[in-house]
């Protein structure tokens, strides 16, 4: 399997400005998407993800302006989730800049979206991001979540992402509300079950706090690591993170120094 | 020496700024349309293309997509397909049960890939030629694609004195073509222009080949 295991910082942005604590050296502007971004992009990031949490949707225009001066800079592929409802959204995004759109919610509310936006734009631009939480009330023990874990759907998280791969996502976003902010690791067992069933790339997300911790979710099946706050506070480089996949004997992009 | 001009195929194809900007970063004075006169006056035309074979074969068909790369090609003008851009230049596609007519500059079908995960999305090695143009410098580099169909075998037979194709392969559970250099036509599987430094690297090998030609 040659290709490479993908690290994919995110940023929380809203309203054109980063929000979640960011504590880079040398930055100009530690709340400009942009300029992190950029800065990702140079320690050797494969992608980069925006989550918009814009609460109105007046403030929305500042996101297609970020994603376009991005795209403008970047070169690697850009995924935009957050506050897409429909397929007109979908458009507008992939013309600003964006490759790839997140779903999330809106799926939820209405399924057939995923298939529409399959349809129009292809498999590819797809990645249906699932909020997982562990619960009793599922079959399997796993439940989708909504407004960032606090509500609990009736979906077996399972069930859904075989539906959301059958109705024609492209990829999952695996986002263990558990795990999220604990710095204590992925959810290694969800990683697990995802990949069983999963015919579609699956990234990891929620929990990365040491650069040990990577290595085991792809070890349990990710083809992705997804995150912010460890990028975001300066901890670790991405580049930290890819030397310890390496060490771990997983294939990462390096730069052959070409360029340098 | 000016700048080499190069039009983007403006055909309502999904991200096409990012091709333009790193056509720019890579060299090239860059032009988004699909007007006639303007696209043969180019050194260089690029055919992006992502979505499904039969609507990107739709949209060309709207802007006479096949007439305008036909009549390059005839005057022995470059053009650059990227990713369905690329899978367009053969005879058909099949995506999904449903077979498409391509614009059939080569011969062979694009299928869908055999591998237990699909999209093949990430970064990939590939093998090329050792004279290649394209990936002169960059052979060993990774490179991004995000594709579930691929053209798999090569069947267009060259006889001396024509040279044959330049081909560049790539494995995802099987082995597809990742790029075709052949002649004034040349094609990416991949995305050069969300390929990083290597890819823009890519781009300027092309950009500086044209006015050779």
């Amino acid at each position: 399997m040659p290709v490479s295991v993908r690290v994919i910082p995110c940023l929380d942005v809203a309203a054109g400005r980063v929000v979640k604590g960011v504590n880079f050296e040398n930055l100009r502007d530690a709340g400009d998407p942009v300029e992190l971004a950029r800065r990702y992009y140079e320690q050797g990031a494969d992608e980069i993800t925006f989550l918009d949490v814009t609460a109105t949707v007046d403030n929305r225009d500042t996101t297609y302006d970020v994603v376009r001066a991005t795209a403008e800079q970047v070169f690697i592929p850009l995924t935009v989730g957050g506050g897409v409802r429909g397929t007109e959204d979908v458009s507008r995004l992939l013309a600003s800049g964006a490759d790839k759109v997140g779903l999330n919610s809106a799926a939820i509310m209405r399924p057939p979206l995923v298939g529409e936006i399959a349809d129009r734009f292809g498999a590819q631009v797809l990645v249906l991001s699932l909020d997982v939480k562990r619960s009793t009330s599922t079959a399997s023990g796993f439940v989708v979540t909504t407004h960032g874990g606090r509500r609990e759907t009736t979906l077996d998280a399972l069930d859904w992402a075989r539906e959301v791969i059958e109705r024609g996502a492209g990829e999952l976003l695996v986002n263990s509300i558990d795990a999220d902010g604990t710095k204590a690791g992925f959810d290694l067992e969800l990683v697990r079950v995802m990949r069983e069933l999963s015919s579609v790339p699956v990234i990891a997300s929620g929990g990365a706090g040491r650069v040990e911790d990577f290595a085991p979710a792809i070890e349990a099946g990710a083809d992705a690591v997804l995150a912010a706050s460890v990028f975001h506070n300066g901890e670790l480089t991405v580049g930290d993170v890819k030397r310890e996949l390496a060490r771990a004997g997983f294939l990462v992009r390096e730069n052959h120094g070409v360029f340098e | 020496m000016s700048q080499p001009s190069v039009v983007v195929l403006d055909y309502g194809s999904g991200n096409v700024h990012s091709a333009a900007k790193a056509l720019e970063v890579a060299g090239a004075r860059v032009e988004l349309t699909a007007d006639r006169s303007r696209v043969m006056a180019a050194d260089g035309l690029v055919v992006p293309g992502v979505g499904a074979f039969s609507a990107v074969m739709e949209a060309l068909t709207a802007v006479r997509g096949a007439e305008l790369i036909d009549r390059r090609l005839a005057g022995g003008l470059p053009v650059l397909g990227i990713c369905v851009g690329m899978q367009v230049l053969f005879e058909r596609g099949v995506e999904r049960g449903v077979e498409t007519e391509g614009l059939g500059e080569w011969p062979g079908v694009v299928t869908e890939l055999r591998a237990p995960i699909l999209p093949h999305m990430g970064w990939n090695t590939v093998e090329a030629p050792g004279d290649s143009v394209l990936f002169d410098g960059i052979a060993d580099e990774r490179f991004y694609f995000v594709h579930s169909y691929a053209a798999q075998e090569w069947t267009l037979e060259t006889t001396p004195p024509f040279p044959g194709p330049r081909l560049t392969w790539a494995e995802h559970g099987s082995r597809f073509l990742a790029a075709v250099e052949n002649g004034p036509l040349s094609a990416t599987q991949f995305h050069p222009e969300k390929s990083g430094e290597p890819g823009i690297r890519l781009l300027s090998n092309w950009v500086s080949s044209l006015r050779i030609h």
